[in-house]
């Protein structure tokens, strides 16, 4: 590079600027007419190359890429049994999954029966107490509600007041309270449970009704094959009694 | 010049008319382009020794190609196809490497 042109190099270029100056003669345009068709092909055939296919591939390439697609097939097959494994378990856990929701509605239910903070429906009895001396005491009351209990009541209301385990009875100036509502007369107890053997309860001799009736009150009882204790209890949370922890169950596979 | 354009015209068109290449014409095309790179080269090469002939250039471009792709076709029929194109891309690289280095020798004397 060091070196000054020579003659023969400037001629040598003078001779590609002379030859690249446009000339309109046949041969040049058919050169050009050469040159596209090179270019179209060279660009064709990179096209080609990139988005090749499989017909072009040498036997060992072939071979490598069998072998490939075999050992990736085995493996999605694998794959896809253990995913079919894994539905089925999900399958079935969801199913057993629904069974423990069920079960533990239904223990919702029995336990919002028990503490009344649910409404009851179903056949029982309805137990008017017409009492015009006030003559009925609290503890005739609760005698009432545990000769029901005894025969089998599930769920019971007096007048608009759910009775449940917490229920107390006192007597107040006004009346008979019943967890702190006055109560007002006649004394409508409502109880779900076997209605025929709720009323011979009541009324066996030396039961709720002779009691009542000696103190100059009337008792009216009648079954009904449905019925709807919609009092509700409200629940407080308890203060000082707290559930022993139960020990933890064995771990279930 | 015009012949440089028209190169650069036929890339175009290729790139953007993605022209699909006919299965007959698959493995021909390949070493018809180097065949053509072969002459192009060898014509540059020719300008510069000062040798130039349109139309020695257009008939040795055409034959270059045509015989190119008349060898991978008789290698394909006796089925030495692969062998015969290897052996085809290799003196055609030979030659285009030779004409290149004349080339770079007229242009910078080295």
């Amino acid at each position: 590079m060091s070196q000054p042109n020579s003659p023969e190099d400037t001629s040598a270029r003078k001779r590609l600027l002379l030859m690249s100056r446009p000339r309109a003669t046949k041969a040049n345009v058919f050169a050009a007419l050469l040159a596209i068709l090179l270019g179209f092909a060279v660009a064709t055939q990179v096209r080609q190359t990139q988005s090749l296919g499989l017909e072009s591939l040498s036997q060992t390439d072939l071979i490598t890429i069998l072998d490939n697609a075999t050992l990736l097939s085995s493996r999605l097959d694998q794959n896809a049994r253990q995913l079919q494994v894994t539905h089925d378990q999900l399958v079935n856990g969801s199913t057993s999954d629904a069974a423990v929701l069920k079960a533990a509605q239904e223990r919702l239910d029995a336990l919002g029966i028990l503490a009344g903070t649910a409404r009851a429906h179903g056949p029982g009895i309805r137990m008017t107490i017409v009492d015009p001396g006030a003559k009925v005491t609290p503890p005739l009351l609760l005698d009432a509600i545990e000769e029901l209990r005894d025969a089998g009541a599930e769920a019971i209301q007096v007048d608009t007041v759910r009775v449940v385990a917490s229920t107390h009875f006192d007597q107040a100036a006004s009346g008979v309270e019943i967890d702190g509502i006055a109560v007002r007369q006649p004394y409508t107890i409502l109880a779900i449970g076997d209605p025929p053997t709720m009323s011979s309860a009541m009324e066996i001799p030396g039961g709720l009704s002779e009691n009542v009736r000696q103190l100059g009150a009337s008792v009216t009882i009648t079954q009904a094959k449905e019925l709807t204790v919609g009092a509700l209890h409200t629940l407080s949370v308890p203060r000082y009694a707290h559930p022993v922890p139960s020990p933890a169950p064995p771990a279930t596979p | 010049m015009i012949p440089a354009l028209g190169l650069l015209v036929g890339l175009a068109v290729g790139l953007f008319l993605h022209p699909a290449v006919p299965l007959a014409l698959q493995p021909y095309l390949p070493i018809a382009v180097i065949a053509a790179l072969d002459a192009v080269f060898g014509g540059v090469r020719a300008i510069l020794d000062g040798i130039f002939n349109d139309k020695v250039f257009v008939v040795s471009f055409l034959s270059n190609v045509i015989v190119a792709a008349f060898i991978v076709f008789l290698g394909d029929q006796l089925g030495v196809g692969s062998q015969l194109s290897t052996g085809v891309v290799v003196v055609l690289g030979i030659r285009i490497f030779s004409n290149v280095a004349s080339i770079r020798r007229h242009l910078f004397r080295a």
